[in-house]
């Protein structure tokens, strides 16, 4: 639906503000929908055409639910795309759309700008039209139930992508056998010695236990020359459709959801940032410039509304635009750098200013490098920590209750970054594509001290197996014992190992 | 407003109903589900509906918050339900709640186990008179006149013919102006049914018992709900001698004594032949116990109402035995002996729960 004329001269506006406050956006288009649409397209994760799949119906369900039991209601969307595509909400009052459109501005602006969405595709509305299409082809083609069945598979394992990978340029995967020629074996087969020129020096030189050690290295590098992949490998997805019995469609399929994954997954990195980001603008243009005395109290209500939290969750519309604050507050009086670090008188510090005024300065560069985990950890100290009331929280087995367990702040450090690092997912990588020589699929969990959900795993280990047709390992750690799961195809089974290869 | 989205809610409707016909046993030999009558729609956890992954276990994370509270303070249960921390969108353990009409679970128990579609009885007239009003004519009773229509063509005549002056806005209709409603006749076929519940109250129906009860009549009652329009249910207990009660009372009452059963039946005849006429009601009567029965002559009496008063004009009679510690049992082989070729008795042992999906099959898998 076009935008109404009221709209369309406010966006002119408020894209005003956000040009005079220096935000850089693509060219950003509005569009009013009623509430039904707009759960529609929020179902769909923002777009207006998406594959045919059930859970975009279940959220749909959902969110039209909870919508008309007034329990949640959608303000705003947008889109990462150029041009960007924001969403408004029929029927809003012009104070709630005022803000709306700052807020989305600001998004835009961290789209555009934030390095970790350099690689994201900015045409995703038209691709994401094109995964339809296809999946609905192959839908007709080879029957709804099994391309739906086969999307339930993959989406299973749609987060074992290499959240880095957009950063890092690896080495062309390395094919088995390449450096496994005849003249490489010859000298691989004596054991490595130093040169000695007096053979009685020999004992010393080359004593027993470096022998020894040299031998267990030549052993080593043998094991790694037989396994493929040569190192372990964090796109699971990317491993599954090169080496995977597949069909075409199905790689296809494959393919699709790890594109729409990479895609999405900045947007999970940042989430922080990004609200964080939109808060602090919406806020500032809306106090400072686009509102008229009358509109203030209805700004304050939903403003504070949003800001909201609740003790067991952060909300990180809160925490992002507290911390950006904070920030903007600390560099504008000055307090960094090794002088105001190593200041350790209080009330010095407390009075530390040396009207820099580089906060603005700063924050835009802060959105412009960081990400959810590296914004928590450079920036968020004890001090913020304690403004802001920080807390850690555990599950007591023994009330069966959630309960505080710690206002220390290295701890609740810690637990967040925990959290944010890889979505608080666990980080898995196959290590070996045809482990015992009999083609099965060894992966291994980076155990961080807490275990997997098993019930859980082993659902996605069935997944894995439909896709890889052949057993599936994963090594992790269940109760402090260094465990291998196995599914092949009938039942699971795991092993209690020992604890290093 | 017909939307994209349409298709794939319609298929997950359709999963969901997938996956509660595979746990159908479950749904509902569990009572939970019953306890909200009155309420027509009734929600069912679904935790297979999400699509799994390797994760964490919220409860060995923990999470981190904001507020108020020292080390040890509690947080509300509706606190923590999402993932741990703020950026993780996963789901985490969170069950999905799927609302559903009773008439769809209904529908779906009927899949599921295969029940026909009943039959309306016999050759008899189930169609009634009904006459809507959905038109307009031109001559009719005054009686029907339609006043606003009237009006309109009225003024519209004496515009068009130059009569109507806005300063003295009289409108006059003449014959030709009048409108009147006017109705239709439609045959609608109608189908009444009668559920007769009659159970065995008497000292040796446990707690239990009650329950087995209750959870097949709830089936019964929804199945046949949905096949019929205007069901009446009477509910009637009995231990030596038989009363009607409300729904309320038939579950909830412990009597103890002995038993009659022929008590029971002889006032299920009486209310058939006082209230319901065979011609246009459809009858079932279902009659619980645990077979004990005070006395051969009794039974004899039982079997001589079956006959001659109940047989005749019911579509079928059940008769479910549930298992109790203190009854013997006899009568469901009383009732083999008498009736082997009876086609309208329907027998069912009821041993525990887990038999009540293949009882509820033996009463209404037949179709009568």
């Amino acid at each position: 639906m076009a935008l109404p004329r009221y709209l369309a001269e406010l966006q002119r506006e408020i894209e005003g503000y956000a040009r005079e406050f220096e935000l850089d956006f693509f060219d950003t288009i509005f569009e009013v929908l009623s509430y039904d649409a707009i759960n529609m397209v929020a179902a769909y994760g923002g777009f207006p055409t998406r594959y045919p799949h059930w859970r975009f119906g279940m959220e749909y369900e959902q969110l039209k639910k909870s919508y008309s039991y007034g329990l949640s209601k959608i303000y705003e969307m947008v889109i990462n795309n150029d041009p960007c595509y924001a969403y408004l909400l029929e029927g809003n009052s012009l104070v709630d759309q005022k803000t709306v459109m700052a807020h989305v501005y600001a998004h835009c602006d961290f789209f555009k700008n934030n390095l970790w969405f350099k690689d994201t595709n900015r045409k995703m509305m038209n691709e994401m039209a094109n995964h339809a299409t296809r999946i609905r082809r192959y839908m007709s083609r080879h029957g709804v139930d099994r391309v739906e069945g086969f999307i339930d598979t993959c989406l299973s394992i749609e987060n074992l992508i290499d959240l880095h990978a957009p950063m890092i340029r690896r080495r062309e995967t390395d094919k088995p056998g390449k450096n496994e020629n005849g003249e490489c074996n010859k000298q691989q087969d004596e054991i490595p010695r130093l040169r000695v020129q007096r053979r009685y020096l020999d004992p010393y030189i080359n004593p027993a236990e470096f022998i020894e050690q040299q031998k267990k290295k030549l052993v080593d590098e043998r094991r790694k020359a037989k396994r493929f992949p040569a190192s372990p490998q964090r796109d699971i997805l990317l491993t599954l459709m090169e080496h995977a019995p597949l069909n075409r469609w199905q790689r296809d399929v494959l393919g699709i959801i790890r594109e729409e994954s990479y895609y999405l997954s900045p947007q999970g990195q940042t989430k922080i940032m990004n609200e964080g980001w939109a808060s602090y603008w919406h806020s500032t243009i809306s106090t400072q410039r686009s509102l008229n005395d009358a509109e203030i109290i209805d700004f304050a209500d939903h403003h504070s509304g949003t800001m909201g939290t609740r003790p067991g969750s952060l909300n990180p519309y809160k925490l992002g635009i507290e911390l950006y604050r904070y920030i903007e507050h600390k560099w504008n009086c000055g307090r960094f750098g090794k002088e105001y670090q190593e200041c350790s008188d209080l009330d010095k510090r407390r009075r530390w200013d040396k009207n820099l005024g580089l906060g603005r300065q700063k924050i835009f560069e802060v959105r412009k490098l960081h990400n959810d985990v590296t914004f928590i950890d450079e920036f968020l100290d004890e001090e913020f920590c304690y403004q802001q009331k920080l807390f850690g929280y555990h599950y007591n087995k023994r009330s069966g209750n959630w309960e505080i367990d710690t206002r220390a702040f290295k701890k609740i450090k810690a637990r967040l970054l925990f959290s944010l690092t890889n979505f608080g997912q666990p980080i898995i990588e196959v290590t070996d594509l045809n482990h015992l020589n009999r083609g099965e699929l060894h992966m291994v969990h980076r155990h961080e001290g807490i275990d997997l959900k098993l019930d859980w795993a082993q659902a996605t280990m069935e997944a894995l197996f439909r896709i890889w047709s052949r057993p599936v390992l994963v090594r992790t750690v269940v109760s402090d014992k260094h465990t291998i799961l196995r599914y092949d195809g009938k039942e699971h089974t795991s092993e209690t190992v020992a604890a290093a290869e | 407003m017909s939307q994209k989205i349409d298709a794939d809610h319609a298929r997950f409707r359709h999963i969901v109903r997938g996956k509660i016909k595979e746990n159908l046993k479950r749904f509902i030999t569990h009572g939970e589900i019953l306890g909200k009558k009155g309420k027509d729609v009734v929600s069912i956890p679904l935790p297979q509906i999400q699509i799994p992954r390797f994760m964490y276990g919220h409860k060995d994370t923990g999470g981190t918050g904001q507020g108020e509270g020292e080390v040890g303070t509690v947080l509300a249960p509706g606190d923590v339900e999402e993932g741990p921390g703020t950026a993780g969108s996963d789901p985490s353990e969170h069950v999905i709640e799927v609302d559903i009409t009773i008439e769809e679970l209904a529908e779906i128990l009927g899949e599921e186990l295969e029940l026909p579609r009943i039959e309306p009885r016999g050759k008899r007239r189930l169609e009634a008179e009904k006459s809507r009003y959905t038109g307009i004519h031109r001559v009719g009773p005054e009686s029907l006149r339609h006043f606003k229509r009237t009006y309109k063509a009225a003024l519209k005549r004496q515009i068009a013919s130059g009569l109507y002056d806005p300063k003295n806005p009289v409108v006059v209709p003449i014959r030709a102006d009048k409108r009147y409603r006017s109705w239709k006749v439609s045959w609608l076929p109608e189908s009444n049914a009668v559920i007769i519940y009659m159970m065995d109250v008497s000292g040796s129906m446990g707690e239990e018992q009650k329950e087995l009860v209750r959870i097949e009549s709830f089936w019964i009652d929804t199945w046949l709900q949905s096949q019929y329009e205007g069901l009446d249910v009477r509910y009637i207990t009995h231990d030596a001698a038989a009363r009607e009660v409300d729904r309320e009372t038939f579950f909830h009452t412990r009597e103890s004594g002995g038993t009659m059963i022929s008590s029971a039946y002889q006032l299920c005849a009486d209310l058939i032949s006082a209230e319901y006429s065979t011609s246009e009601w459809n009858i079932y009567p279902f009659h619980f116990s645990d077979g004990d029965n005070w006395s051969n002559d009794d039974t004899k009496a039982c079997m001589d109402i079956l006959k001659n008063r109940i047989f005749p004009w019911a579509n079928q009679f059940g008769y479910g035995q549930v298992e109790s510690p203190y009854g013997s049992g006899q009568f469901i082989k009383d009732l083999r002996e008498v009736f082997p070729e009876e086609e309208k008795l329907v027998l069912s042992e009821i041993p525990d729960r887990e038999a009540i999906i293949g009882s509820i099959r033996e009463f209404l898998g037949k179709g009568r």
